[in-house]
């Protein structure tokens, strides 16, 4: 629990001290007034939380904001947000990485929801949220598949991206984007079948309030799928050192190592959110047929199906 | 890309005759769905235009095997598929009535292939018809110097392969689509020119966008037939053969040659029935004799262009001991069995290498010439690339080889095969099935297959074109390594059986 703490604490003094020049996801949650899991704060950290707050709160309506920082981060989002589409540009890990991902996914939720898996639609009814959609990567395969989505992202011209391109395929023009953040549709009251948020967490500033957020959003007995990058020796080794210095897959400062969390860590955070984590499967890269493939290698690339307890 | 543009051609009505079913979207699973149903196409009224979701140019025996292994998985049994083939014969029931001569265009199916016909359901049809397993081959030259036998029992099989007539191929296919729920629908046209436009947004099209909309918005290919017909397709598979006009529309470029040699095919018939494939190597090709059923044989005789006239033109007893000639005495002597030549080598033998021990025969004697002689030129020609935006290639327009080795056909049903899959995935997916990635999948698995096999054909019509000394005795050395080494031998009995798909690292 105190090593727990250590890493949330840490995580916290960690955002304003590094310069937050190229995060890519950046998204800023609002934390929440009150933090049970939280230790006591000390001054240093309540003011560096308020500023959190004041930055997540400007940052979401409109271009303009408080902090540097943000504009900063935002403006270099949005030079890169016009790619996120481009098979062969600055993501194009995530759209090799797609297929297997919607695979995992495919499975899993067939099996949750007992639909028939060699239909071509069989997420016909459900309704799924797709938390950190981007520019819509995952939600559109989804909504092909017949689900129900809606896509929210804290970056507005994410939303704008995501929202012009699904309106290039009359099978996905009905999706439903919203720049917004969990919290807020939680305040909405909105629930959903299932909840995704994948290749987020490891962005965020309080794992565990997301977690929370994530479960409120889930129906009783519904589905919650998140994926991250595990912190181990080899996942600073292959997705920091390799993929953002060697390979220049992701442009540097992408990934703090100590953001990520491990599968126990992940676990943990989910259960106390009341939701129970069944199967977890790892991505794993194989460099000669350029392809990922899943596999029980959860020590770098994992994502983890939980199912919300009644 | 190539930007086609072509005129718009007088609507004509009586292509009707031949459509079986137009597919409209009116199940709640398609995108435009219920008022294109209102749309219904005559087709000289300016409504929506047929729209599908793959056109199929080509309705020989790779395109329809596409179509047949779409309608055999149970994710892509719902698509919408247009098959476009100016033959208006296609898809009429029972052209072929039972009895009849053979036709001299034949196919050596392997096992592979025979296992993806079998898994379409289509093999049941087939056996209905005339068909011819063999279990035994024979390879030899006119230098008498070696000669190789191969045994579906070196491999532990039954068979090394079927001759099915083309014909009964493409029909038993079409049948097992017809009999499927997969919506079909034959154009019985020529494809005229292809048209594909960059993707972009959709915005202000209203609720359900019209298919000209979606084209203009690079949603949809669209293609002009030669009878005024416009469709509308979201991926276009080239099945068109080697001369293909999908392929040339596209873009694609090839490389190849044309080999200065022309294939006569013909029907023969023996007093005996005849189990085993043969061939012969002469200087100027290779002829050989397949068994078709019932006494037949099917001849497919490689020569000069010059001589193949002659022998399209002579008579048919000319023609009749022209063949027996080639087949046995003729240009050389037969290979000669010494024992010592056995004895050597028995260590390389092995007990598992039946054929090996087989002797040397002569092929049965042709009696009578039941068909007319048909000729054809023959090249080697493979395109760049099998894929481009929404545009797939199969069959001979991807590649077209020698017959020499009898794999032509079968390296189409593979690509068939390949394909139906990587569109079964990415339907699984949610993908756009004329996504360049889903295609480009395909393209990866088949494109190496058949460079290498093409690769290898191409060098045993090379290694047979010459007439020398040192060459032919390495030809004979090879001979008797493939007839006396069984890992070799059955290592090439799979290649060429289609369970391998490259000759080395399989």
């Amino acid at each position: 629990m105190n090593q727990m703490q250590r890493i949330l604490s840490a995580r916290r003094l960690s955002h304003s001290i590094i310069p937050q020049s190229c995060f890519l996801h950046r998204r800023w949650f609002a934390t929440s007034e009150t933090d049970a899991s939280s230790p006591p704060l000390s001054s240093a950290h309540q003011k560096i939380q308020t500023l959190e707050d004041k930055a997540s709160n400007k940052s979401r309506s409109t271009a303009s904001t408080t902090s540097s920082l943000n504009e900063q981060e935002l403006a270099k989002f949005s030079a890169i947000a016009d790619t996120w589409w481009h098979s062969e540009g600055p993501f194009k890990p995530l759209h090799l990485m797609n297929p297997t991902r919607l695979a995992f996914i495919r499975s899993t939720l067939c099996r949750h929801f007992s639909k028939d898996p060699s239909s071509a639609r069989p997420f016909e009814g459900l309704r799924l949220i797709d938390v950190g959609c981007g520019g819509g990567l995952l939600s559109e395969p989804l909504a092909r598949m017949g689900a129900t989505v809606t896509g929210i992202d804290a970056v507005d011209k994410n939303v704008k991206i995501a929202r012009l391109h699904a309106d290039m395929d009359p099978m996905t023009s009905k999706i439903e984007y919203q720049c917004t953040t969990a919290e807020k549709l939680v305040d909405e009251g909105r629930t959903f079948d299932a909840v995704l948020a994948l290749e987020v967490i490891e962005h965020v500033a309080n794992p565990a309030e997301f977690c929370n957020s994530l479960s409120a959003l889930t129906i009783p007995n519904g589905a919650t799928i998140l994926s991250t990058i595990n912190r181990s020796m080899r996942a600073y080794a292959s997705a920091i050192v390799a993929a953002e210095y060697i390979l220049q897959w992701l442009p540097k400062g992408t990934h703090e190592w100590s953001s990520f969390l491990t599968p126990e860590e992940l676990t943990m955070i989910l259960q106390r959110a009341s939701i129970d984590v069944k199967e977890m499967a790892g991505f794993v890269y194989n460099p000669i047929t350029g392809r990922w493939l899943l596999s029980d290698d959860i020590s770098v690339n994992f994502i983890a199906y939980g199912t919300k307890k009644e | 890309m190539n930007r086609v543009l072509a005129r718009q051609l007088k609507t004509n009505v009586c292509g009707s005759k031949h459509i079986f079913q137009r597919a409209w979207s009116t199940h709640v699973t398609r995108k435009v769905s219920s008022t294109a149903g209102s749309n219904e196409s005559n087709a000289n009224s300016t409504g929506d235009s047929p729209q599908h979701d793959i056109a199929i140019v080509g309705g020989g025996m790779v395109g329809i095997a596409l179509a047949a292994s779409l309608a055999s998985k149970p994710l892509t049994k719902h698509l919408n598929v247009a098959i476009i083939d100016n033959n208006p014969l296609l898809g009429r029931k029972n052209i072929i009535e039972k009895g009849h001569l053979p036709d001299p265009r034949v196919s050596t199916v392997t096992p592979a292939t025979i296992s993806f016909l079998k898994d379409i359901g289509a093999w049941k049809y087939i056996e209905e018809q005339r068909h011819a397993y063999f279990d035994k081959m024979q390879v030899w030259d006119y230098t008498g110097l070696g000669y190789t036998r191969y045994n579906a029992k070196d491999v532990d099989q039954d068979i090394l392969g079927c001759v099915v007539e083309n014909k009964v191929l493409q029909s038993s296919q079409l049948s097992c689509v017809q009999e499927s729920d997969l919506q079909k629908t034959i154009y019985p046209a020529r494809l005229n020119s292809m048209d594909m436009l960059p993707s972009s947004s959709l915005t202000g099209l209203g609720e359900v966008p019209s298919t000209a909309d979606l084209f203009m918005r690079g949603r949809l290919a669209k293609l002009e037939l030669s009878d005024g017909n416009n469709v509308y397709a979201k991926l276009v598979v080239g099945a068109d053969g080697s001369k293909s006009r999908v392929r040339e529309l596209a873009g694609i470029k090839t490389t190849g040659w044309n080999y200065s040699q022309n294939a006569i095919i013909c029907t023969v018939e023996h007093t005996v029935e005849n189990f085993t494939a043969w061939q012969r190597f002469l200087p100027n090709g290779p002829i050989a004799l397949l068994p078709v059923g019932d006494k037949f044989s099917n001849i497919v005789w490689t020569m000069d262009p010059t001589e193949a006239s002659d022998r399209r033109s002579m008579s048919e007893d000319d023609f009749i001991k022209a063949v027996n000639d080639a087949l046995d005495y003729g240009y050389g002597p037969h290979p000669e069995i010494t024992s010592s030549g056995g004895s050597s080598l028995s260590w390389l033998t092995g007990d598992v290498n039946i054929s090996a021990k087989e002797r040397f025969e002569t092929p049965p004697k042709v009696v009578k010439l039941s068909s007319e002689r048909m000729m054809f030129p023959l090249s080697l020609r493979h395109a760049k690339d099998y894929v481009s935006n929404r545009v797939a290639l199969v069959g001979d327009s991807a590649h077209t080889v020698h017959p020499l080795a009898g794999q032509g056909v079968n390296l189409g049903f593979a690509d068939a095969s390949a394909l139906s899959r990587a569109i079964a995935e990415g339907i699984a997916l949610g993908t756009d099935i004329g996504e360049a990635n889903l295609l480009k999948r395909y393209e990866a698995e088949r494109k190496p297959a058949n460079i290498a096999m093409m690769a290898v054909l191409d060098g045993i019509q090379k290694m047979y074109a010459v007439n020398f000394g040192p060459l032919n005795a390495f030809r004979a050395a090879a001979f008797h390594g493939a007839h006396y080494i069984s890992p070799l031998k059955k290592r090439i009995i799979s290649y060429a059986s289609g369970e391998q798909s490259l000759p080395l690292f399989s």
